[in-house]
This record gives C-alpha cells, sequence and structure tokens, in this order.
C-alpha cells in the first residue's frame, strides 16, 4: 500500500510529453489528475462517499478519492473528489479561430486610427436586454479601465458611449444609427438558463432587417463568451474572461482598415 | 437589532461629521418640499393596497393598477385614490376589492360617481386603514415575540441570497443555507423587475438570474424560514427589494409578509436603473415611511458605486451618499437602527496595503453611524473566475467584519461572475465566514491605530473630501448634482428616465390616508 515519496512498488509513468495524447497533468507528466467538487441530492454517510467515487469513476475516472465530504442539508452533501482521467485528446486535432495579431497598446491604436482610418471612430457600448449588469461594459469603456487597461472612452481616436445597463435592442439599434456607429459593443453578464443567446441572436436578426448589419462591427463580451461562440451566433468577434479595452480596440482599428 | 459595544478610534475630527451631515440634512429638506408636492402611480396603488385591493383581471393586470388606471384616466390622481375609493364605498355599500372588481369588469368607473362629502369620505378609508395599520402592527408583534423567544445575536449577521428563479427551490437552498448558518436570505429579485411599472401576482417558478418579488413568494418563503427557525431555535430573517418602479408597493407586501429587511435607497433606482429621479424621490419617501412603520431595517446600495467606479478614488462618494440616504431616511420616519447603510470591500486586489485602506473605510463607517447596522458588501468587481483567489478576497472581507462591527455582512461568493450560487458555494462561504468571526472575535477591541498613520490619515482624508462634496451638493441642489453626474460618474437628466409619466402634481383635495395615520404614529413633525 501507499504510494508517492515512499512507495517502494514499481514506478511506471509514461514522462514524455505527446500532444496527440494531452491529459492533465498534477504533478507527473500525463498523471492525469483532476479535482472535483459537487453536490449529490442523498444524505451524508458512507453509502454517499461510494455513490460519489463510483459517479466519478463512471466519468472516465481512474482511482476517484473523495477526499472530503460533508453534509449542506439533511439530504445534499458537498464532496471534493481527486481523480485521473483516462481521456486523452489530439492537441493538433484542435482548430480554434483565435483573434489574430498582436494586441497595440492604446497609444499604438491611436496612432494606428490617425494614420490609416483617418478619423475618429465610434463605438457604442451596452448591457442589453434584462441584465443589469455594467461591471463588463465598464470595464471596457470607463476611462480607468480594468485590470490597468485603460477603457476606450480614454482613447483619444475613439468616440465611445457607454449606454449602460437593460438597453433594448431597439433602442441600442436607433442610437447606432443617430451616432452612426462604426462598432457596437454588447455586453452579457447575467446567463442563468442561456437567456442571453436569444437576446444576442435577435440584435444580429434586427440589425439584418434594418439593413445595417454589413456596415457595422459587432461584438460581444462576457464571462462565459468565447469568439466560436459569437461567430455562431452571427458577431463579428467575441471577447471572454481575460481580455481587455486593448484587444477589443485593437480588433475594431484592424477591422475597420482592413474593410476599408 | 442587538449590537457589539464599540469605541471609536480613529481619532476623527468631529466638527467635520458635523458639517457633513448639516450638508446633508439641508440637501434632504430641500427634495422634501418637492416630495410633499407630489404623487405617483405607485404610490397611488400602494393606498389601493392597504385599503384590502389585491389580485389581478382576466389579463394578469393587478387590480391596483386597474384601478390606479381607471382614475389616471379620468384625470383623478391628483386628488389620490383614497378619496375615490372611499366615495365608491359610500355610493355602492361594496368593499374596496368588490369595488376593484367591479372596474375590471367595466360596471364601475370611480371618477364619474357623483362626490360626496369629503369628510364622509376620509372617515370611511380611515377606518380600512387603520384596521390595515392594525394588521401590520402585529405582523411587527410578531418579529419581535420571536427574537424575543429565540434571542438574537450580537456579532455580524450572515446574509446570503438565494437566485434560482423558482421560489420553491429557493426554499431549498434557503432552508439548507439556515442550517448552515445563515441569519438572512434575500430573495434575489429576476433581473428586469425593478423596470415593471407593476407587482406580478403569484407564486412564479421562473426567472431570469433572481425570482420575481410577488406577495405570494415573499409569504411562502417567509412560512419556510419561520419553519427552519423554529427547528434551530434562531429567528431567520426575510429581505426583498423595495426599489425600481414599485418601491412603496413592494414596502407594503413586505409589511404585510413580515420582511425583515428592505433593500430601499434613495437614489439607486436614478442611477443604476435609469429610473425618472422625480419619481424615485416620491416613491422613497412613502416606501421608506412604510418600512419605518413595520420595523423594517432598510439597507442602503451605495456598493454600487463602487462596481462602477474606482473603490479607492470614489470612496468619499459613498461616505457622501450615506449621509444623504441617512437624511432622507429620518425624514421618512426611521430610526438610526432600521438604517443599514451601505459600503463595499471593492478595492483592486492589486493596490499595496489595499487591505488597509478598506479597514479605514470601514472603520470610518462605523464611527460615523455608530447606531446604524451597516450594510457591508463583499468583493464581486474583481473576481474574474479564479475561485481560489475569490475565496483569498472574501477572507480578509471577514476579517474586516469582524475588527469593525459591521452588522449585515453579505457573504462573497467563490464563484461570483460565474454563475448564481450554487448550494456548496454558499456552504463554503459561511464557513469561512464562521471561522474568521470566531477565530479573530476579539482582534478589533485589541487593536489600535497608529496616529497620523495610513489608516488614520486616509479615514480623516475621505471623510474631508465627503464633507466638501456634500457641501457642493447643497448649493447646487440634489437634481442638478445628478444631473451632472456627481455619484458614479453617472449622469441623468431630470425629466430623463423611466416612470416620468406617473408623477402627477397633488392636488389641494389630495388625501393618503395612511401617510396620515403614519406620521402620528411615527411621532413624525407635520409639514
Amino acid at each position: 500500500m501507499g504510494g508517492g515519496l515512499y512507495a517502494t512498488g514499481k514506478k511506471n509513468f509514461d514522462k514524455t510529453l505527446d500532444l496527440s495524447k494531452i491529459k492533465p497533468y498534477g504533478d507527473t507528466m500525463n498523471d492525469g489528475q483532476v479535482q472535483l467538487s459537487f453536490t449529490l441530492p442523498i444524505r451524508d454517510g458512507d453509502k454517499a462517499v461510494e455513490v460519489a467515487r463510483q459517479y466519478v469513476e463512471k466519468m472516465g475516472f481512474n482511482e476517484p478519492t473523495v477526499v472530503y465530504h460533508a453534509p449542506l442539508d439533511q439530504n445534499f452533501t458537498f464532496f471534493v473528489i481527486y481523480g485521473r482521467s483516462t481521456i486523452e485528446i489530439d492537441y493538433n486535432s484542435i482548430n480554434v479561430e483565435a483573434i489574430e495579431g498582436k494586441i497595440m497598446s492604446m497609444k499604438e491604436t491611436n496612432e494606428f486610427i490617425k494614420k490609416n482610418i483617418k478619423r475618429k471612430i465610434v463605438v457604442l457600448g451596452a448591457t442589453t436586454g434584462t441584465d443589469a449588469h455594467t461591471v463588463g461594459i465598464d470595464a471596457i469603456m470607463n476611462p480607468k479601465g480594468y485590470m490597468g487597461h485603460y477603457g476606450l472612452e480614454r482613447y483619444e481616436m475613439i468616440e465611445a458611449y457607454n449606454l449602460g445597463a437593460q438597453v433594448l435592442n431597439e433602442d441600442f439599434i436607433a442610437k447606432a444609427k443617430e451616432l452612426n456607429a462604426d462598432a457596437l459593443l454588447v455586453s452579457q453578464t447575467v446567463t442563468q438558463k442561456r437567456v442571453h443567446i436569444h437576446n444576442l441572436t435577435e440584435l444580429v436578426e434586427m440589425l439584418e432587417a434594418e439593413g445595417i448589419r454589413d456596415k457595422i462591427l459587432l461584438i460581444v463580451g462576457g464571462p462565459r463568451i468565447t469568439n466560436d461562440l459569437a461567430k455562431e451566433l452571427g458577431y463579428d468577434a467575441g471577447f471572454g474572461a481575460g481580455k481587455y479595452a486593448d484587444d477589443v480596440a485593437t480588433f475594431i482599428a484592424q477591422e475597420i482598415y482592413s474593410k476599408k | 437589532m442587538k449590537m457589539k459595544p464599540f469605541k471609536a478610534k480613529l481619532n476623527l475630527d468631529n466638527s467635520i461629521t458635523i458639517e457633513a451631515r448639516k450638508s446633508a440634512s439641508k440637501i434632504a429638506n430641500q427634495m422634501q418640499n418637492f416630495i410633499y408636492s407630489y404623487t405617483t402611480v405607485s404610490v397611488e396603488r400602494t393606498v389601493c393596497r392597504i385599503l384590502g385591493i389585491d389580485g389581478v383581471n382576466d389579463f394578469g393586470v393587478p387590480l391596483p393598477n386597474v384601478v390606479v388606471n381607471n382614475i389616471k384616466k379620468g384625470q383623478g390622481l391628483g386628488m389620490g385614490a383614497a378619496i375615490f375609493i372611499g366615495n365608491a364605498m359610500i355610493h355602492t355599500n361594496l368593499t374596496p376589492q368588490k369595488i376593484a372588481e367591479q372596474i375590471a369588469n367595466k360596471n364601475l368607473d370611480l371618477t364619474k360617481i357623483p362626490m360626496h362629502d369629503l369628510f364622509e369620505i376620509k372617515l370611511k378609508v380611515d377606518l380600512v386603514s387603520k384596521e390595515m395599520l392594525e394588521k401590520i402592527k402585529i405582523t411587527k408583534k410578531a418579529r419581535e415575540d420571536f427574537l424575543a423567544k429565540y434571542g438574537d445575536k450580537e456579532g455580524p449577521l450572515l446574509y446570503v441570497i438565494v437566485a434560482t428563479g423558482n421560489i420553491y427551490e429557493d426554499v431549498t437552498q434557503a432552508v439548507a443555507a439556515a442550517k448552515q448558518g445563515a441569519d438572512v436570505i434575500a430573495v434575489i429579485r429576476t433581473t428586469g423587475q425593478s423596470l415593471l411599472d407593476y407587482v406580478p401576482y403569484g407564486a412564479t417558478t421562473e426567472g431570469f438570474g433572481g425570482t420575481y418579488a410577488t406577495q405570494e413568494n415573499f409569504r411562502i418563503m417567509r412560512e419556510a424560514l419561520d419553519n427552519v427557525g423554529e427547528e434551530l431555535g434562531r429567528y431567520i430573517r426575510l429581505v426583498n427589494y423595495c426599489s425600481g418602479l414599485c418601491m412603496p408597493e413592494i414596502a407594503i407586501m413586505g409589511a404585510f409578509e413580515r420582511l425583515d429587511f428592505m433593500l430601499n435607497d434613495a437614489l439607486y433606482g436614478i442611477l443604476f436603473r435609469d429610473i425618472n429621479m422625480k419619481r424615485t424621490m416620491i416613491d422613497q419617501y412613502f416606501s421608506r415611511m412604510i418600512n419605518a412603520y413595520a420595523g423594517v431595517v432598510i439597507n442602503t446600495g451605495e456598493d454600487n458605486y463602487l462596481t462602477t467606479s474606482d473603490a479607492f478614488e470614489e470612496a468619499h462618494t459613498v461616505l457622501a451618499s450615506q449621509f444623504i440616504n441617512e437624511q432622507f431616511a429620518l425624514l421618512a420616519g426611521l430610526k438610526e437602527e432600521q438604517m443599514g447603510l451601505g459600503h463595499a470591500f471593492e478595492m483592486d486586489p492589486s493596490i499595496k496595503n489595499g487591505f488597509l485602506y478598506e479597514l479605514a473605510q470601514a472603520q470610518m463607517a462605523k464611527e460615523i453611524f455608530p447606531n446604524a447596522p451597516l450594510k457591508y458588501m463583499p468583493p464581486t468587481k474583481f473576481k474574474i473566475g479564479n475561485i481560489f483567489r475569490a475565496h483569498v478576497q472574501d477572507t480578509l472581507f471577514n476579517m474586516i467584519t469582524i475588527m469593525t462591527n459591521q452588522k449585515i455582512h453579505l457573504l462573497g461568493m467563490l464563484t461570483e461572475a460565474i454563475h448564481t450560487p450554487f448550494m456548496q458555494d454558499r456552504a463554503l462561504s459561511i464557513e469561512n465566514a464562521k471561522y474568521i468571526f470566531n477565530n479573530l472575535e476579539n482582534l478589533g477591541d485589541e487593536i489600535s491605530f497608529k496616529p497620523n498613520g495610513i489608516i488614520e490619515t486616509r479615514a480623516k482624508d475621505v471623510l474631508t473630501e465627503a464633507a466638501e462634496l456634500l457641501k457642493e451638493i447643497e448649493k447646487k441642489g440634489l437634481f442638478q448634482a445628478i444631473t451632472e453626474g456627481i455619484f458614479a460618474g453617472i449622469k441623468r437628466p431630470i425629466d430623463g428616465g423611466k416612470g416620468l409619466d406617473g408623477v402627477f402634481a397633488k392636488d389641494k383635495n389630495y388625501y393618503n390616508p395612511i401617510i396620515e395615520l403614519m406620521k402620528k404614529e411615527l411621532k413624525m413633525e407635520e409639514n
């Protein structure tokens, strides 16, 4: 019995990195170590632990270990479990369309716009639909920005308008026409039961109905947004967690230039 | 609410606090003259509810809306709904509820009924109103009895939210949270409810990011919390939101169903929901008066400034707003013990000595509002999906609360910015807070701050800036200050936003029986 440092058994770990067979890394290549935590709607006890263990085994994990369990209520139990994943994935077979190119700083973007577009770019941002959260759009738009990345309102060559939260798609479009917007930024933070998807597709459909979809760069952002999802919904780009105003500004400037 | 004994130690200049309070008082009093001259559709719908009107018509429109729309159509809203309902009671000998049903069936048009003697009408509606106010008093007494029976906590109250969208699922989550140690349950409203100019009816099972605030949902949750409270031998407090376009209506529903706390900010709706400022000022007054009467503790929403603006740079706007909220609360008859003035732990975690500045802010708020059960909000803005760091951020936040005697402690969630809390998220958060509160219980009593050190200096600076800002607002007037974007950098035009079409100048014969009766009982000055 026993493992780790003092194990006397023969160690037979595969220590080579094979990109065609990628697995999670704990402390040894290809060990497949994953941590999980979840709740089961059952009473805590030995049986619950065994149910949780088998559940994780069925998920494709070897040697699942229930390291912690505690009751949350009479018939709810919380588990922390470690297991070794048996699943591998071929890194080389994955295609993700990343937003290409180097991210420009605020200064570089301003210069790029001055030199190549020769006028200010008009950008409108809003949290649309019933979502009341302005955290995302503020992070991109407010002059101070977020995590040290200045927001679009601070950019000399960008005329940025933050319409705030709970903006109806029709009001958003009306404002876009009034201000002759080059780009629309939609932020979606609250995403319970996929309500945001409907709202996002509705905006695309409405812009198409108005005949201005092609004239406007349409961008969506939010913690659950990926570029792939955005494309699928008919947007030009999507920015998820870890993306800031400079990512957005770079994309807008270069897209407008390349479409000219 | 029980509070721990507390000692001031920041060496704040009391004369600045007094000046700031004076400015805030002038700001609120200027506004109060405006408030007295107007009523709103939501105020009048609240009057309908107090007179016993409830339910919906065949199209699902709440009967208070049906009645008020009827009076509005007949150009009578400046007199107030009570006059017309009282008049119809004399004329038809029906109850207000039956009258409302007759209007819904188009058998009655309130403004077309010949007007009876005003004195008689007032007697009639006063009688019904008094009965309803008695019911509220009994409800209030029930809360006091529970607290007397179980006792109340001296330290911080652990406040968690449930937000499944389904009231029955909310109950499951709330009951589990109570068993884990939560003292306060807030049922987050469905996104968008603040912009509805009516209150939905009945039990609801569909909502996004939260659950509809309805009187039936209030009742269901209240009952569940009373039951689990009995099992645990603790009183579990229930919270909802008196904000948006229906502030006073939600307040009265909460008063009927024994809600204990209400989010009820004087400015929040204007700034963060783009509700017209006139509408909000009038509605907040009546809603707060109801909360005062029902023994509800209001929670104000200053934390929101900090999620929009920078928490370090805009700290003084939070304090200024707390002063203003305090004065509006006093004008509505709320006692200091009912003022859960809000603030938040929202500074960028990368700021050097950020914890010291947060500590300074929290300690300062407690020293300036020593009798108020301060509502302290957790970090949210800089939670970016790193649940492990988020749990550390919440730990620091918990430390500030126990060191500075914050009272209403809204627990942070490690999964903030990912999803509305899972049952396990809440449990981990409660466990964290219990650990810190127990382990550090008397740390605050053992610590004094270095004279002229970082913490003392920071508190002084924030107070000074807040006092200056209040002076400026006093000169401009609150409406103008909001127009210029003084709070959170958000500018709102005086006639912009939602709900202005629901504001009406009071006629000289305007009558609101509840305001008059409550004023007397709350021993408020006559105006």
